[in-house]
């Protein structure tokens, strides 16, 4: 019988082929939509955690304030690190490799007639030799520079570029905002963070320069440390919140106001961010499908009508009401489910597209298709009934007499 | 009444059908009463709006009676659901309308098929069926075609095969030539005379015309929703006056 109800399903729907398909086309619609979204969001998330992992799994970072990223419950009053608080974990610990201070700001670089706004980041050679990114021209900072907080500047691949085309930057002199800093050397290129962003859009300069010269005061954003190999990362973290707290002469019973975050969290706050926004427009999506259910169920009605005639006959040789009902609701199902079908393909496809622009992997995810497919059956079943309840409880004689 | 023991295959008790109510009151049927045994070939007549549809919906359990009783086999059909009804009409009835009512754009084979899907028949069985029917009323080699690449007495045979199909016990016939021209209405008659007797059929049939009526045993006429007379088909004329009692020609 659920065979026979099939059958015919597929005749009646393919008897009208091309008003089948728009009726279908807000659930191919839909269905494309969340499986995109969700697809490419995957892949996004995939290549946050890959990206952020490749900094090495052996990074902390530490920061002022709760949750360094979230919202600070504080209200950004955290008491800020300072440039001894650095030395002092190099000191107390020696599990950790190397730590560096890091401040940063937005600037314009200005170089004659070219200007460029770009991330100004104080820091100093640990930083680079920690995250493995060599001057490629040029050198680094001397000792006496970093100490003495002198306005050198290494650039970024794209801030040569845009200030200086095929010249050499080196020996030359750029404005950043208000300061005046020798340009000594450039950094090897780096390219597109996971988040599109320009990596290579940076000028990096010694901390106490950036101190002194931009910021305007003594503070640390940011510590980043890494640590020695043959060490647990988590220990470290831990031992490294115990000093803080210590440094920072924190009570027993009052929260820390830093955050010691290691990769994998940084990995899954981003990716957090990530699913809520690919959460977000996925039910936006999902409203389409919604959308797209009532086409099915308006389309279904007007065929309960046109048909009237036909469910007065089936009624006449015997069919009961429940087979009527299934008949139509078998109907809606496929209806909605083969644009599951074809919305799951062209979602497939945008994914891929949009993966490829975005560059971030493309990774299909099976269940994502099996849950777009089980919400268009869902869809059917839910749009379909009513109408095929109402074709099932047709009177026969009304039915057979209806023009 | 021939009392044999045995309830009738078919009996209705004082039967009334009201359409709408206070003004617009309509006594389709008003307290119709009679038996049809098993094997019989019954014609009803009677003049348009007299209620003989209305009988046959009520006989082929389409239509619930206002009140009275209708029993199937000795079963009230009152006391039925909607879908005990439905089985009724698959395991015992077969219909055969004015209008052919045919499935449009689906083959006669398919339609002929339809009542066999809905008896859970497989699907060989029910083409062996199926085809067997056709073959019955003659329609050999048209199996599949559409209702509208048929005449209309070939799309009146197919609906007679699809009657036929289900092996009913009595076949349910609204006017069954009512669109037919006389040469094809006499050969639908003979059709269904010789199927009658081939697998003992009971056959009820509304008709206005006399020489299909003529073909039944017995007629019963009908008039504002009453039965007027109830007979063995008589050799005179069979025209209203002829037929109301009290009324002479
Ligand atoms: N659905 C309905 N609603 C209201 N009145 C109806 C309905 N069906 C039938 N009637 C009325 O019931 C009466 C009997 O109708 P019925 O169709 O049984 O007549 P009939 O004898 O079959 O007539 P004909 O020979 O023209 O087919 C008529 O007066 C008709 O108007
Ligand atoms: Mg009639």
């Amino acid at each position: 019988m659920i065979w026979e109800a099939l059958k015919l399903a597929v005749k009646a729907i393919f008897r009208n082929t091309l008003r089948s398909f728009l009726t279908v086309l807000g659930i191919v619609i839909g269905v494309a939509a969340v499986i995109a979204m969700v697809t490419v969001g995957q892949g996004s998330s995939d290549r946050v955690t890959a990206d952020v992992e490749s900094l090495g799994t052996n990074v902390l970072i530490v920061q002022p304030g709760k949750d360094a990223m979230g919202p600070r419950r504080d209200g950004g009053q955290a008491r800020p690190f300072g440039l001894k608080d650095v030395e002092t974990i190099l000191t107390e610990m020696p599990e950790v490799e190397t730590a560096a201070p890091i401040g940063s700001r937005t600037l314009t670089a200005v170089f004659g007639n070219e200007n460029h706004a770009t991330q100004v980041l104080g820091t100093d050679n640990r930083y680079l030799r920690a995250t493995d990114w060599p001057v490629v021209m040029g050198r680094g900072f001397t000792e006496s520079e970093e100490r003495s907080g002198k306005a050198v500047c290494i650039l970024g691949e794209t801030v040569r570029t845009e200030l200086f085309g095929f010249a050499d930057p080196v020996g030359e002199t750029i404005r950043l905002g208000t300061l005046s800093c020798d340009v000594i050397g450039v950094l090897e290129a780096k390219g597109a963070s996971s988040f599109g962003s320009d990596q290579d859009e940076i000028v990096v300069m010694p901390i106490r320069a950036f101190q002194r010269r931009v910021a305007g005061n003594t503070n640390v954003s940011m510590i980043f440390v890494a640590v020695r190999d043959g060490f647990s990362t988590d220990d470290v973290k831990l031992e490294m919140e115990f000093l803080l707290r210590e440094m920072r002469r924190i009570g027993p019973e009052e929260e820390d106001d830093f955050s010691v975050m290691d990769m994998k969290q940084l990995a899954s706050m981003l990716t957090g961010i990530n699913n809520v926004l690919t959460g977000l427009l996925s039910a936006v999506a999902a409203v389409s499908l919604l959308v797209g259910g009532i086409g099915i169920m308006n389309i279904m009605l007007v065929s309960v009508t046109e048909r009237t005639r036909e469910i007065g006959i089936r009624l006449a040789v015997g069919a009961q009401g429940g087979q009527v009902l299934m008949q139509f609701l078998v109907e809606a199902v496929v209806l909605s489910l083969l644009g599951g079908v074809l919305g799951s393909i062209l979602g497939l496809a945008l994914a891929a597209v949009g993966a490829q622009m975005l560059s971030v992997p493309f990774t299909p995810d099976p269940l994502v298709v099996l849950m777009a497919f089980a919400f268009s059956a869902l869809v059917g079943v839910v749009f379909g009934f009513f109408p095929a309840r109402r074709a099932a409880r047709l009177d026969p004689i009304e039915a057979l007499r209806h023009q | 009444m021939a009392d044999t023991g045995m309830p009738p295959l078919i009996r209705l008790e004082d039967i009334t059908r009201i359409y709408g109510t206070g003004e617009a009151e309509v006594r389709a049927l008003d307290g119709v009463s009679f038996d049809i045994a098993a094997g019989e070939f019954l014609a009803i007549m009677g003049p348009s709006g007299s209620g003989k549809s209305t009988a046959m919906n009520v006989v082929g359990c389409l239509d619930r009676p206002t009140s009275g009783h209708y029993f199937f086999n000795g079963v009230d059909v009152a006391g039925l659901t909607r879908d005990q009804r439905a089985l009724l009409r698959r395991h015992y009835l077969g219909f055969v309308f004015q209008g052919f009512n045919l499935l449009p754009r689906t083959t006669a084979l398919e339609n002929v098929e339809l009542p066999l899907i809905y008896k859970g028949m497989d699907r060989t069985e029910r083409l062996h069926r199926a085809r067997e029917a056709l073959r019955l009323v003659g329609l050999e080699g048209r199996e599949h075609h559409d209702p509208s690449e048929l005449s209309g007495g070939q799309q009146q045979r197919v609906a007679i095969a699809r009657a036929l199909s289900g092996a009913p016990e009595v076949v349910l016939a609204d006017e069954p030539t009512g669109n037919l021209d006389t040469k094809t209405s006499l050969e639908i008659m003979a059709l269904l005379v010789r199927l009658r007797q081939e697998r003992n059929l009971t056959i009820v049939m509304v008709t206005h015309e006399e020489d299909m009526a003529r073909h039944a045993d017995r007629l019963i006429w009908m008039v504002d929703g009453k039965v007027a007379h109830d007979g063995p088909m008589p050799d005179g004329p069979l025209h209203g006056a002829a037929m109301v009692p009290g009324v002479t020609s």
